[in-house]
């Protein structure tokens, strides 16, 4: 049967995993590579890393931490942030992801989705969406106003038809942010990830409030997420993928745990 | 041990290279060459992307090259689209001939059910005899992204449902195939590509 996936996201400042609420008064959570390797162990399904610098030099570091994150690392691996063209989706390819997710740039440029899908399949992108509620729209979650420039600015395009338009470009995921519920623990926005999943054929991987085990069960039943992603649930030993999993199966959630 | 990976410039050839390289064996890569196809002790067809691409084995003359590794008993492993390779076609390109080592026709997953493609960890339920699969335990998950798929027959050796039965694993003498990617598959696939670098010729 398939399972419900668990994503490991790190976020990535100058090389080093950092974690702070909305990107403001960062605390260094580790090396990238050891991080990653550690989620995976401890049963993570897939390791996101995101780069939150997005400066010339930055790019450099990143290129090196992807490399140095994909060397041993044998599970589904999505490298994110800056990723504005083909060439910088090619680089990050090269360096061993096997995944890009883009944000702004596809939002800017809608054809970016389908020019990285054609060259390196639907499967290695994934289309990141950061969405809030609007409360006056007639529909406030499917027509939630998507932002670009990490949650700065309205791009002037509404969640559901935004997913539709991705999906029809060729995008292999969606990567949905609730800006909502970021940085609250206080649970997964299901209404806003089920408007997106009922949508789309496409997998639809939730992100965005994890705090407890019943948030995962949640986003999963109610939310009808293909998969989760959280960060700061995993760091500092708060959990690890493999006991939150458990736990989950006891839930009645298919999940992955080895024999 | 020298394995040749076929490139057939649909994707992303890293993550092969790497679980390859990481099991010790030397790798060449080859997009028309064919001289590795040749030499090699082992050929792997990784593949991402579209059917179609694979026309691009024909163009290059890759294909006959191919067909008399595997006749001279080559053990070759197909990946994904690789897999798919293997069978006379599949509905994603009509009229697109693969190599015809497995009679069948891939085809999609039906509509309406699932969504589609199939994407995450899945199960494989293992043949007892299968040798690709030696170690591999029924319900071992395994890491899947596809939307075509091949038909259980007496060569397939490992099933998964997905809405219905598929193959995941195929496996007739020295040629074999895996719909799912065991370089990305942790240790359940690393254990899978060993046991297909120590299959004897």
């Amino acid at each position: 049967m398939i399972t419900k996936r668990i994503i490991a996201c790190l976020d990535v400042h100058a090389g080093r995993v950092v974690k702070g609420v909305q990107f403001v008064d960062l605390v260094d959570a580790g090396d990238p590579a050891e991080l990653a390797a550690r989620h995976a162990r401890e049963g993570a399904d897939e390791i996101v890393l995101l780069d939150i610098t997005a400066t010339h030099e930055g790019r450099r570091t990143l290129l090196d931490t992807v490399k140095r994150t994909a060397e041993e690392l044998f599970v589904p691996f999505t490298v994110g942030g800056g990723i504005r063209t083909v060439e910088d989706a090619e680089q990050v390819f090269l360096a061993g992801a096997d995944k890009v997710s883009i944000n702004s740039a596809a939002l800017k440029n809608p054809e970016l989705i389908s020019e990285i899908g054609k060259i390196f399949g639907s499967q290695a992108v994934v289309v990141a969406i950061d969405a809030r509620r609007d409360k006056e729209a007639a529909d406030p979650v499917c027509d939630a106003q998507v932002f670009v420039q990490g949650g700065r600015k309205p791009a002037g395009r509404r969640v559901v038809e935004w997913a539709r338009e991705a999906e029809e470009r060729g995008a292999g995921e969606i990567l949905l942010t609730s800006m909502d519920s970021d940085g609250t623990r206080a649970g997964f926005d299901c209404e806003l990830t089920a408007a997106v999943s009922r949508a789309v054929s496409i997998p639809v991987i939730a992100s965005g409030g994890a705090g407890t085990v019943d948030h995962f069960a949640d986003i999963f039943k109610r939310g009808k997420a293909d998969a989760a992603l959280a960060a700061s649930i995993f760091h500092f030993g708060v959990s690890s993928a493999r006991s939150l999993k458990e736990q989950l199966a006891l839930s009645g959630i298919s999940v992955r745990l080895s024999c | 041990m020298r394995v040749t990976v076929i490139d057939y410039k649909a994707g992303n050839l890293t993550s092969v290279l790497k679980a390859l390289r990481h099991l010790g064996v030397d790798v060449t890569v080859t997009d028309a060459d064919l001289a590795p196809i040749e030499s090699a002790e082992r050929i792997v067809l990784p593949g991402v992307g579209h059917f179609a691409a694979t026309q691009r084995l024909d163009a290059t003359g890759m294909t006959p090259a191919i067909r008399a590794a595997v006749q001279r008993g080559v053990p070759f492993l197909g990946i994904c689209v690789g897999m798919q390779w293997l069978f006379a076609g599949s509905t994603e390109a009509p009229g697109h001939a693969g190599l015809g080592w497995f009679a069948e026709e891939c085809t999609r997953f039906p509509e309406g059910g699932e969504k589609v493609p199939h994407v995450g960890w899945n199960s494989v339920t293992p043949k007892a005899d299968s040798r690709l699969l030696a170690g591999v335990e029924p319900g071992e998950f395994v890491y899947f992204t596809h939307s075509y798929k091949a038909p259980v027959t007496a060569d397939t050796a490992a099933s998964t449902e997905y809405m219905q039965l598929f193959a995941s694993v195929v496996e007739r003498g020295n040629v074999m195939g895996v719909q799912f990617h065991p370089e990305k598959s942790s240790e359940a696939g690393l254990k899978i590509l060993r046991n297909f670098l120590e299959i004897p010729r």
